[in-house]
């Protein structure tokens, strides 16, 4: 393999995009609106196209000739290393939002730097999905000051959201020597100022939305090693079903 | 030997599946066209990550090539310089237009939360009393617009810079 950090690196990456996606698509016909209906799988079908670029390169680094088909349908659950945050159930819509919304002010700042990677193909995805990436977190954004600040109700509901998603936050910012090697190869830029960025976003919107951040500093991860909550082998059965039922289709 | 300019040309034939009035060329996601020892290749962009049509834009693409007598070309997809609605042809937002798709306006999104959206005439009665109904729309690349005046509503091919 040309270089075994970077593929771990875009595992972690695709898998973040490919396993949020579906949970997104999982809305298709059930939106609360048609708007928002639309705007979930809009959002998703960005998700996969940039999980589909990411794993597609991840495979041409491994040279085992594995396409994003291959690496995203028929791994096994524990080869998965995507954040537990993304493959929490989708609750209610506030739940969807608050999920979407503590993601995409990590994503954003995170292509910000990878823009400027010395890896030109990692460059360029990153580049396309920034622009794809703002667009959604100003909607998750907007949603969760308009549900926070709304009724009484949206708020207590919109706040239990952010109590049960929390402890999955910062899992975002898990970095090993997958991340210490690519910095060290000028691939991964200093990748320190995110969470500041990211805090100060996630502190601006919930003040405008008049939530709290929750007192409990409990932290839950182990998506990054492949160590996933009970819902995910559910999803991954509905994800590969297609693979796992007629091997090797294509559309 | 057949030109760039001549598979240019031919190309202005082959339509956006999405939004069959435009083409690829008016979509700007043609890079280039260069033959390589008696091949053509030709370099496309996609609009959005996840476009679906890409694929069938590649194929509708080497099936024209072929009807003109072209047999060895391949498509190749490129991510970088990444797509924008500056690309589209002055053509195109003419054809957009009078397709009843309001064109992209030269302004960059906003992002400042809750900011007053994009104001984008109405491509029926060309009122610029309308409204954003949705950031998303029917497709990656358009949001949902309703006009005040007319009540026409109608698709607008957001900008993406
Ligand atoms: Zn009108």
């Amino acid at each position: 393999m040309k270089n075994e950090a970077l593929f771990r690196y875009l595992l972690r990456l695709g898998d973040d995009s490919l396993i949020l996606g579906q949970r997104l698509a999982e809305w298709c016909g059930h939106g609360p609106i048609l708007e928002e209906d639309i705007a979930m799988t809009n959002i998703s079908l960005d998700l996969i196209g940039q999980a589909m670029s990411l794993l597609d390169y991840a495979g041409v680094i491994e040279g085992k000739e594995r396409n994003c088909d291959k690496l995203g349908l028929l791994r096994y659950e524990k080869e998965y290393v995507n954040v537990l945050l993304v493959e929490q159930p989708n609750g209610d819509f506030g739940d969807t939002i608050m999920r979407q919304f503590l993601f995409d002010a990590f994503r954003k700042p995170l292509y910000e730097k990878l823009v400027n990677s010395s890896d030109k193909q990692l460059a360029a995805i990153a580049e396309k999905s920034l622009k794809e990436t703002r667009y959604h977190l100003k909607h998750s954004s907007e949603w969760v000051i308009r549900l926070g600040d709304g009724t009484e109700e949206s708020h207590e509901r919109v706040q239990n959201s952010l109590d049960t998603l929390w402890r999955f936050a910062d899992e975002l910012f898990y970095t090993d020597e997958v991340e210490a090697q690519l910095t060290g190869e000028g691939i991964l830029p200093d990748l320190s100022e995110i969470k500041t960025e990211w805090e100060s976003t996630v502190k601006h919107v919930f003040s405008e939305a008049t939530l709290e951040i929750p007192a409990n500093n409990w932290k839950f991860e182990g998506g990054r090693k492949g160590r996933h909550s009970e819902h995910f082998g559910h999803l991954l059965s509905e994800l590969q079903y297609m693979q796992r039922a007629y091997p090797n289709m294509e559309w | 030997m057949v030109s760039k300019e001549q598979i240019y040309n031919w190309l202005e034939e082959v339509s956006d599946p999405e939004i069959p009035v435009l083409s690829v060329i008016d979509l700007g996601v043609i890079r280039d066209a260069k033959n390589i020892d008696g091949e053509w290749l030709i370099t496309i962009t996609p609009t959005y990550s996840g476009c679906p049509a890409m694929k069938t834009m590649e194929e509708d693409i080497l099936s024209k090539l072929k009807t003109k007598g072209i047999d060895t070309a391949r498509v190749e997809l490129v991510l970088a310089p990444a797509w924008s609605t500056d690309w589209l042809s002055e053509n195109g937002r003419v054809k957009l237009r009078e397709y009843g798709i309001a064109p992209p306006e030269h302004e960059v999104d906003k992002s400042v939360l809750f900011a007053a959206p994009t104001i984008v005439p109405c491509p029926k009665c060309h009122s610029k009393n309308t409204r954003m109904v949705s950031q998303f729309g029917s497709t990656a690349c358009k949001a949902m617009y309703q006009c005040n005046d007319c009540q026409e509503p109608y698709d607008y091919f957001k900008c993406l810079k």
